[in-house]
């Protein structure tokens, strides 16, 4: 004796959100079923263990079929099979495209290809998230990449018309397209204590600061590559270190400023053109793909590392990077002082973000 | 000459790919009505082509626009090889057909293939020209409306009800022609799909033209069905009420009832239109007389024991003096007995004085006397006409010429089945049938027909001529049939009838009266006098298969009452099988006649409403499925309880077992009475009038039955005549009875369920509504015992009820209303059970109790909102330029995605061309997709019906074979059904409609081969497209400025 076949269709689809969190994270139908009944819902409503089982496979039937057309939102709403309140095709698609910020740390940066793809049962086992949903928060990542690769305009503008995503999970995966597009390296041990916010935020000042697009809107190209040109000029900033003069001067500006504002004066003082090196450095580089990669790497390596032995503070670092940024333009040598704020501007909050334990 | 059919082909939005090559399509599209096709151009490498066709026009004779669907073929161009079909669509011309309905079909469809589903949508236009609008009634049946809705529609009233109508029409099924074992899956089906479309079409018109001879202009209350017969054929036949209906033309109805909310009242009289659902049920101090409990009345049962080998055995004799007015006459005086004797003569010349409608204009159903009902076993017969040779090639339209005379037979079967109840109906002293159905069930070459209904007596108002208005009218039409009948004593009592039964009906508890001679009962019954009027006599317990009266008083609460049966029979063939079969059948009728009462006296209750019966017949069992709502009509008496009477006494555990359940037993009525708060006034004991009647009438006579036909066999379904309503477990059935009395659960807090239109004692309904269809199959072991399968089909349809329950959980609380259930046997083992209801949410406060769930108001209240946005979104894609804007609907824009979409667009910063580069939806046009609600009821709670578009009547097939791949056969029928409703909600907004009332699935027939993988599924589903605006935003389009309305309108629908 058994149902052969149980279906129940409502001309009001009807999604349990539990139902469909659990779904998101993989869980099969049987343990799905467990956690609703550890959850309760079964006293509350007068159910039994076979009603729960039933209702969780209709549901999970349902979420299968909405599934392709998840994959593209817009359909969502244009379509004539499942009759969906917009406030709920809202709730499944945001649901949907979710992800956790345990997954992505191990995946941003990465190519989004088959290879990676294939790596996702280490992850899975790492994270503890089931493959099954590491798979679809993969998926969504690779499909949200292909879809905005070719797309000319506002990177997240463009997310978030496509994929009918709120603001913030729009900009999550502008972050999450642009690290992968310039394979920025996230995964070394010395970033592990960065969160995926953190790297969100950075994405966020260079997409806003140093593509093509934020420059001119006007222009053809897009908002996932940095702008060529700006990096080329950026090799012009070495001055500040090659030159002896200008580096002397810079630095005692800075010091000049910071005496007696500062706990961490001497150790500032001493480690000045290391430091100064360091960020310069950076800049001159980028302009090879290879180094993108490294960038946060060596924003943590060359500038990051020696101020947290030194043990200065935030504010110590915020003090510092300011008349950094300033003094550079009273010199009278320097020249470049457009390039500079463009890319102070970012290395400053950047850093400022990434400088915590 | 009579028409012109115009069809224009706009677009089409996601098309499958059908070149793998290139991911796209080139996709055209032929167009076809009778024999005569169109093609547009070819619209190379797109899934959304935008054709923008010509119009295609159609010259036609309106009697070919009755009978045949457009057909609309979209198909992939190939230069090499055939041209791909992508799929079809079907497009019913009938709405256009009529000046009241729908004028244009405009809005985009999905193209529908039977083996893969629905593959995109398609943007059409439908537009009628019918020349001659004088000529229009003449040749075909153009004009009548056809409504599904078994009362009179909302926004007309009746002037007359002209009674019975019928038809079918029989034709060969193309699945069993020899052709299907050359033809592909998807040939075959569409050709079955098709043929019934056409049989459709050809019995409403067949229909129409019989309202036409009556005088009449609309068939309310339409059922029609399939009798998938396998190789003796395939039998579409239909059965409804013929009415002259006039549209009140008081709309807007705001200006006639500013802000009223129970419209009804002041219609009620004499003109019968608007019933709003929850009209408030009066119920005034009933004085009752004493307390006493009686034993079973028993509604008329019989059981025709037929095959086909016997069919000369019929003989009627009608009675014609049985129960006629003289009976009667001493309770209710000259004037009652005159006016019965009238309309009796009125509805003696109709051969069937039956009416499907379930709900009655107020004075309509004076008396109502029980469930009649009839059915009679058949084989059917293998002989296929000689016309039919095998060497004939196949015509769709040809059925004409090669059935002539297969109608005639299964007419005679229904014939003999009508007579039969009709005979019945005279026997509870009745002139009349109300709620009438038929319905069938087949296995193999056995076919059991059945017909059920309610034995009434009618007022003769909508009969003969009505209001003074329509007697003009009716004298100018020649052809009347029944105003014929009544015109000889129009001159006295044209007025005075309907103050004649004024005064003999009191409101509330007139219908309970008892039509019949209270001497001749033709079953045993205990009558009293009414409780609430005292003056005439009313039975104990009362069956219908009506709706609930709406002027009914009624105390506490209804619930859904079920009796479930299985009966195990043996494997046979032919005529044995017959035999066997109709042998069985009065036994599960009379066993689902004892559980029914004795459910119903468990729950307190001494009426059931919406009766239907339903067996079903497999290979080797007969399932007997009963559902009905039961209520405590505070006309009847109090209903005794149960007592156990155990057969072997001096036992003393057995004693105390007995006891036990004695107990148990009385506990139950006790928390049931308080759980639907059935409180009846308390018993004063006063003796007035005559006494109750007196141990004489035990030993009254019994008729004779003879007036049925020979094989007729009736049943004494009384149970004794003691005052408690006793049960003997002597055996192991009545221990098997009682089990099955306590097992099943109470509806858990906060629902309520009915199988009927309305609850009675719930009346705040909120917008909030949620369709459904629930489906289960269960396979069982073979070598079960009766009390096995009778416990599994018990459970089955207890756990299907526990999982709605628990599935519609957030809209508590709640009422599932119009609960319809149809079980099946698909094969040997197999027990399909279907469930279609509706899950309507009401606000508890004037409900009282239920004090512990104050939390679980906001997720009621977010449902009413979402509703609320819904509609609002249709509001402004079905009407673009026109009102209804709330000021809450205008903030709610920002919360729908295209609207969103939109808004940003022009807000953001960007210029144009940025924007445009977008590779967004440009093919969408932003337009989202225009909210149809769907719902068995004849209402939309909190909604006002403002227009019926047409008869929704659609039949489709969809079969696979490769089952496991779409998800096994859950998965399977699942996307089907999905699909079903999303194609009945397409067409109903391509008609400009936004709900379809009455909806019901009368057929869902599932054959799977999990080793071939393959699966196979018909359904049918009917229902009427309406218009309806929200009672809210009425009274806001009075107040409202039309302005700011533009906006958002994004065209894309109805366009």
């Amino acid at each position: 004796m058994s149902v052969e076949l149980d279906v129940f269709v409502g001309n009001t689809t009807i999604m349990d959100k539990e139902v469909y969190q659990l779904w998101l994270n993989g869980y099969t139908v049987n343990d799905a079923v467990k956690v609703r009944i550890e959850g309760g819902v079964m006293e509350e409503c007068e159910a039994s263990a076979e009603v729960l089982l039933s209702d969780t496979m209709d549901q999970y039937r349902t979420f299968q079929m909405c599934e392709r057309l998840l994959h593209h939102p817009a359909k969502l709403a244009n379509q004539l099979l499942f009759q969906i309140p917009p406030d709920r095709q809202a709730m499944l698609i945001e649901r949907y495209y979710a992800f956790d910020d345990l997954f992505v740390r191990e995946v941003l940066g990465k190519k989004l290809s088959k290879g990676t793809k294939k790596d996702l049962d280490d992850v899975s086992t790492k994270t503890g998230i089931t493959l099954k949903s590491c798979r679809r928060q993969f998926d969504n990542f690779k499909r949200v990449f292909k879809v905005v690769e070719e797309l000319k305009g506002p990177l997240v503008e463009n997310i978030r018309q496509h994929f009918l995503l709120p603001d913030q999970l729009a900009r999550d995966y502008a972050a999450i397209v642009f690290f992968a597009n310039n394979r920025f390296e996230t995964g070394k041990k010395k970033l592990q204590y960065l969160t995926f916010q953190d790297f969100a935020f950075c994405a966020g000042q260079l997409i806003n600061n140093w593509t093509l697009g934020a420059v001119d809107n006007m222009m053809e190209d897009m908002d996932v590559d940095l702008d060529k040109e700006f990096l080329q000029d950026l090799k012009d900033l070495k001055i500040l270190i090659t030159d002896k003069d200008l580096l002397d001067q810079h630095k005692s500006l800075v010091c000049t400023a910071l005496r007696g504002k500062t706990n961490v004066y001497n150790e500032m003082e001493a480690n000045f053109k290391n430091l100064s090196r360091g960020l310069v450095n950076i800049a001159a580089k980028l302009i090879n793909a290879k180094d993108v990669r490294d960038f946060f790497i060596d924003l943590v390596e060359k500038f990051i590392e020696p101020c947290r032995s030194d043990k200065w503070t935030s504010i110590d670092m915020n003090l510092y990077l300011t008349h950094y940024t300033n003094s550079a333009h009273i010199l009278d040598t320097f020249k470049h002082h457009a390039v500079w704020t463009r890319y102070m501007g970012v290395i400053k909050s950047c850093i400022l973000r990434l400088y915590h334990d | 000459m009579p028409g012109k059919l115009k069809a224009k082909i706009v677009a089409g939005r996601h098309l499958p790919v059908m070149d793998r090559a290139s991911d796209l399509t080139d996709a055209f599209v032929e167009v076809k009505f009778g024999n005569t096709t169109f093609k547009t151009d070819v619209y190379p490498k797109s899934l959304n082509p935008q054709w923008n066709s010509e119009w295609f026009k159609f010259e036609v004779d309106d009697e070919d626009l009755q009978d045949e669907p457009l057909q609309i073929t979209v198909l992939d161009h190939d230069t090499y090889s055939a041209n791909d079909a992508i799929g079809k669509v079907y497009i019913d011309i009938d709405p256009l057909l009529c000046s009241e309905a729908a004028t244009v079909i405009s809005g985009w469809l999905p193209i529908y293939d039977t083996i893969h589903g629905i593959r995109g949508e398609i943007n059409v236009l439908v537009k009628v020209d019918l020349f001659n609008d004088l000529n229009r009634f003449r040749q075909s049946s153009c004009g009548v409306k056809f409504f599904c809705t078994t009362s009179i529609p909302r926004c007309y009233r009746a002037i007359m009800v002209h009674g019975f109508v019928e038809e079918l029409v029989v034709n060969e099924d193309p699945e069993y022609q020899w052709i299907d074992r050359i033809r592909t899956p998807r040939a075959s089906n569409e050709a079955r799909q098709r043929l019934i479309f056409l049989m459709s079409g050809e019995l409403q018109r067949k229909i129409g033209l019989k309202v036409l001879e009556m005088g009449g202009n609309a068939v309310v209350g339409y059922l029609q069905c399939f009798d998938l017969e396998g190789e003796s054929g395939l039998v579409v036949r239909a059965i409804g009420t013929a009415c002259t209906l006039e549209k009140i033309s008081t709309f807007p109805a705001t200006a006639t009832h500013p802000s009223n909310s129970s419209p009804s009242k002041d219609m009620k009289e004499p003109v019968f239109g608007e019933e709003a659902p929850g009209v408030p049920l009066s119920s005034g101090p009933p004085t009752p007389l004493r307390a006493q409990t009686f034993s079973s009345f028993s509604p008329s049962k019989s059981y025709s024991r037929q095959s086909s080998s016997s069919d000369t055995e019929l003989s009627l004799t009608p009675k014609t003096g049985m129960g006629s007015g003289g009976s009667a006459g001493k309770d209710a005086g000259p004037l009652k007995a005159l006016l019965k004797q009238q309309t009796q003569s009125a509805l003696e010349q109709r051969e069937y004085p039956f009416f499907t409608l379930t709900v009655f204009p107020p004075g309509f159903l004076l008396h109502v006397g029980g469930v009649v009902s009839a059915r009679s076993v058949k084989l059917l017969d293998r002989i296929h006409n000689p016309a039919l040779g095998n060497t004939r090639s196949y015509k769709l339209l040809d059925w004409n010429s090669f059935t002539a005379d297969e109608p005639e037979t299964r007419d005679a079967w229904w014939e003999e089945i009508r007579q039969e109840i009709k005979s019945h109906a005279k026997s509870l002293g009745c002139h009349a049938v109300v709620g009438y159905s038929e319905s069938t069930s087949i296995c193999e070459e056995v076919c059991i027909l059945s017909a059920s209904g309610t034995a009434a007596i009618l007022s003769s108002r909508f009969m003969q001529d009505g209001p003074l208005d329509t007697e003009l009218r009716l004298s100018q039409q020649p052809l009347c049939v029944f105003s014929t009948g009544s015109e000889r004593v129009e001159g006295d009592m044209g007025s005075s009838a309907s103050l004649g039964f004024e005064e003999v009906v009191s409101p509330g508890c007139g219908f309970c009266h008892i039509p019949y001679d209270e001497l001749n009962i033709p079953f045993p019954a205990q009558l009293t006098y009414c409780y609430c009027c005292r003056r005439y006599k009313v039975p104990d317990v009362l069956f219908t298969t009506i709706d609930l009266p709406t002027e009914a008083s009624v105390t506490g609460k209804g619930c859904l009452i079920q009796a479930r049966l299985c009966r195990t029979k043996k494997k046979a063939q032919g005529e044995v099988n017959a035999t066997a079969i109709s042998n069985l059948l009065p036994f599960l009728e009379y066993e689902l006649h004892t559980q029914l009462m004795n459910k119903l006296k468990l729950r307190g209750m001494n009426a059931l409403f919406g009766l239907r019966i339903q067996i079903s017949v497999g290979e080797t069992m007969l399932l007997g499925l009963a559902s009905a709502t039961g209520v405590y009509l505070t006309a009847l008496p109090s209903p005794g309880g149960i007592q156990i009477v155990g057969k072997t006494p001096s036992d003393i555990t057995y004693e105390q077992h007995i006891s036990n359940m004695q107990k148990k037993i009385n506990d139950t009525i006790t928390k049931n009475k308080e759980l639907y708060e059935i409180n009846p006034p308390e018993v004063v004991e006063e003796i007035i009038g005559s006494p109750i009647p007196e141990p004489r009438q035990r030993s009254r006579l019994f008729r004779s039955h003879s007036e049925s036909s020979d094989d007729v066999s009736e049943i004494d379904l009384s149970h004794g005549k003691k005052d408690a309503f006793v049960l003997e477990i002597d055996d192991t059935d009545a221990v098997e009875d009682i089990h099955a009395l306590l097992t099943d659960s109470p509806t858990p807090a906060g629902f309520y369920s009915c199988n009927t239109e309305i609850m009675p004692g719930i009346q705040n309904w909120t917008s909030a509504i949620q369709m459904f269809t629930s489906v289960r199959v269960f396979r069982l072991n073979a070598n079960l015992t009766n009390q096995g399968l009778n416990k599994i089909f018990s459970d089955l349809c207890e756990n299907l009820l526990k999982s709605l329950y628990f599935k519609l959980r957030s809209m508590v609380p709640c009422c599932l209303c119009h609960l319809n259930f149809t079980v099946a046997i698909p094969e040997d083992e197999l027990i399909q059970v279907a469930v279609t209801a509706v899950a309507l949410s009401f606000d508890k406060e004037q409900t009282l109790e239920n004090g512990k769930q104050s939390g679980e108001k906001t997720p009621i209240k977010a449902i009413t909102e979402n509703d609320e946005q819904l509609q609002f979104n249709l509001e402004l894609n079905a009407e673009t330029s026109s009102s209804s804007i709330s000021p809450k609907g205008l903030s709610e824009v920002g919360s729908h995605p295209s609207a969103r979409a939109s808004s940003m667009e022009k807000a953001s910063p960007l210029p144009e061309g940025r924007s445009r580069s977008l590779r967004s939806n440009r093919s969408y046009s932003g337009s989202s997709v225009a909210v149809v609600k769907m719902t068995p009821l004849s209402f939309i709670p909190g909604a006002k019906i403002i227009k019926y578009l047409g008869i929704i009547n659609m039949f489709f097939i969809r079969e696979t074979s490769s089952l496991r791949e779409e998800g096994g056969v859950s998965g399977f029928l699942h996307t089907f059904i999905a699909e079903v409703f999303a194609m009945v909600r397409a067409h109903v907004a391509a008609l400009g409609g936004n709900a379809v009332v009455s909806y019901s699935m009368k057929e869902c027939v599932f054959m799977e081969n999990p080793n071939k993988n393959q699966a196979q599924c018909l359904i049918n589903v009917s229902g009427d497209a309406v218009i309806f605006v929200r009672e809210s935003e009425l009274e806001l389009t009075s107040v409202q400025p039309q302005s700011a309305t533009t906006q958002t309108s994004n065209g894309g629908e109805g366009t």
